[in-house]
């Protein structure tokens, strides 16, 4: 269990990582979703003791990282830049991790085996591709056979054949009641692969559920309702007890309403309608809408930042107002109080 | 805490699966050999020529050993490979996450590197002697005559202390391009020009390779300000001073 209380994190003038608490329940995957420069990264470095907090404290099982006498065997992680010597081959690489853990040197053959590396044991790691180069990380990372793994966007420019072995890894992983916390900048990447998910955005807590919660209050359907006589629509809506929510340019949205239901309701108490129209929010629109202001915040920083429906959502991405993730974030509290739900 | 054993034999793993730092090492052996040898044969053949306006004894240590300088490139390169190659590749952040205790993990760094350069030293120091005497025939020394045990045991302890001072100058900058843009140039234009500088090289003969290179004289030379083994210890202190820093620098950043 990883568990951050209040973690901060300052580069100067950024703010990197804004007072984080969240804890990374075991035995399932934790999706850890952001926009690009949501701090991520940061967050997975300091609970390595890799960076040091300007404030707050992260521990794992109750303990600080640096106070782990053989870290690799509790926790293994794939960091996002590579953090191997191009001139050593794969199998020095793990032995030496392996031998400063006191790990078998055995255990470096089962985990190149593990993740398909055994032909290039011997070659240098300077000619490896981009998906091998992962390979390696994640066989260092499951070296110690940790009960916590921890993967910084480990599906970033894989093929497709590398992404869908890397989340069946993660699911197997799972599987076994080991502890996985797994970041992306993809909403799509996250809803195959996590159980839980904690979102940040400009290094802040915007929600921490299980992943059915998120789906089950974002893939609500609704029917959107304008009129130019907005009061008397109300009244009728009451009248025949269905729950609404104010939606954009003075329309109503009845969640899980019928259309034609609605339509008629509308036409028996004579009540003139502009729009009848049904809406459905895909989960991508839906992280949009809760990380906006990041995204606004980071637009200008360089390429790859923003948008982090890359995927491809569909609709105009984060319509003003539009959307369910804004009537999701209304009904929950604003942040920087986030939406919150334990694991139950 | 972490096992230290377990942190020496994966740093011994570290130093010995990387081409370019065994390649430096053996560098530093044969360019020290090599030179010597060229410049005793040298010495030997035009002894009277070369020795004609020099009135002080005839060092045939000092002959043997002319290759140090080069040897002592070679030697701060490994040095600084050795600590460095891990921040240029990125490698910093695994081995810190493997072995999160600091300050033990480069005391670890230090002992294997130490005693690599040092055996590696020791082996340089006496074939160079040995190959530098048995070319310089009748103008040779032995290791009985006075001070020249003394001096060859000091050119191994020289090149170890600038090897180990160069890994601490490395660690304190975390870049492997700037340790080496400040340790060449330091050793090799900035020391040596100094110590010619009349008011100066007061200055320049406390720092770390005139001090050090005082061991390996088997002669006192004119208006040499301290002895070898005061010469020793004050290169010792710089290089105990590089690591404590290294140390201090590794302990406080982000890697
Ligand atoms: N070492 C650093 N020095 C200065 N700024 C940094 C450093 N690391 C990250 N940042 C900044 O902190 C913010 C969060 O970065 P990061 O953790 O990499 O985000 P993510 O992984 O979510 O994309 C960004 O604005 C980034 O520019
Ligand atoms: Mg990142």
């Amino acid at each position: 269990m990883i568990e951050l209380h209040d973690l901060t994190k300052r580069y100067g003038k950024t703010l990197a990582v804004d007072r984080l608490s969240f804890t990374v329940p075991p035995g399932v995957v934790t999706g850890f979703l952001g926009p690009n420069g949501a701090g991520k990264s940061t967050t997975m470095r300091m609970i390595l003791d890799l960076d040091r907090p300007t404030g707050g404290r992260v521990t794992i099982d109750g303990r600080r990282y640096g106070q782990l006498s053989e870290p690799l065997k509790k926790i293994g992680a794939l960091l996002e830049a590579k953090a191997v010597h191009p001139g050593r081959t794969a199998r020095d690489h793990l032995l030496w991790l392996a031998q400063s853990n006191r790990i078998p040197e055995r255990r470096v053959d089962e985990v190149l085996g593990l993740v398909g590396l055994t032909p290039v044991a011997r070659k240098r790691a300077r000619g490896f591709s981009l998906g091998m180069g992962q390979r390696l990380g994640i066989a260092s990372a499951l070296l110690g056979d940790p009960e916590i793994v921890m993967f910084d966007e480990p599906v970033n420019g894989l093929d497709p054949e590398g992404i869908l072995w890397i989340r069946n890894l993660m699911k197997r992983l799972a599987g076994e009641g080991r502890t996985v916390f797994v970041s992306s900048h993809l909403m799509s990447e996250m809803a195959v692969t996590a159980d839980h998910l904690v979102v940040i955005g400009k290094g802040r807590l915007l929600a921490d559920l299980p992943m059915s919660e998120f789906i089950r209050r974002n893939s609500r359907s609704a029917v959107r309702l304008r009129s130019p006589q907005p009061e008397r629509l109300l009244d009728v809506l009451a009248g025949a007890g269905l729950r609404h929510e104010p939606g954009p340019d003075g329309s109503c949205e009845v969640v899980d309403g019928d259309l034609a239901a609605l339509g008629e309701l509308a036409a028996s108490h004579g009540v003139v309608l502009h729009e009848l129209s049904p809406q459905q929010a895909s989960l991508e629109e839906a992280f949009m809408q809760m990380t906006a202001d990041s995204v606004e915040y980071h637009a200008g920083d360089g390429p790859g930042r923003g948008a982090p429906g890359t995927s491809g959502a569909p609709g105009a991405p984060g319509a003003p107002g539009g959307g369910w993730g804004a009537g999701w974030k209304a009904d929950g509290n604003r942040p920087p109080a986030a939406v919150r739900q334990e694991e139950n | 805490m972490a096992s230290f054993p377990a942190i020496l034999r994966s740093e011994w793993t570290k130093i010995r699966s990387v081409r370019s730092t065994v390649w430096t090492l053996a560098l530093a052996f044969v360019v020290t050999v090599g030179i010597g040898a060229l410049l005793s044969l040298l010495t030997n053949n035009n002894f009277t020529e070369f020795r004609r306006h020099d009135q002080s004894p005839f060092d045939a240590t000092g002959t043997a050993f002319s290759g140090i300088m080069l040897g002592e490139l070679a030697i701060i390169v490994f040095g600084v490979l050795a600590i460095g190659n891990e921040y240029s590749s990125g490698m910093i952040r695994a081995t810190l996450a493997a072995v999160p205790q600091r300050g033990t993990l480069l005391a670890g760094k230090t002992v294997v590197l130490g005693a690599l350069a040092l055996a590696v030293s020791l082996v340089t120091a006496f074939v160079t002697f040995f190959v530098g005497q048995a070319l310089l025939g009748s103008h040779s020394t032995s290791l009985s005559e006075p001070n020249v045990l003394r001096a060859v045991l000091g050119a191994a302890l020289y090149l170890t202390m600038i090897c180990l001072f160069s890994a601490g100058v490395t660690a304190m900058l975390h870049n492997q391009t700037l340790a080496l843009g400040v340790l060449v140039p330091f050793f090799f234009l900035l020391s040596p020009i100094l110590s010619a500088v009349p008011k100066v090289k007061t200055l320049a003969h406390y720092f770390p390779d005139y001090a050090g290179s005082r061991m390996l004289l088997v002669y006192e030379q004119n208006g040499q300000p301290y002895g070898p083994w005061a010469g020793f210890t004050i290169c010792l202190a710089w290089t105990v001073a590089a690591l404590v820093g290294g140390a201090l620098v590794l302990k406080s950043r982000d890697a």
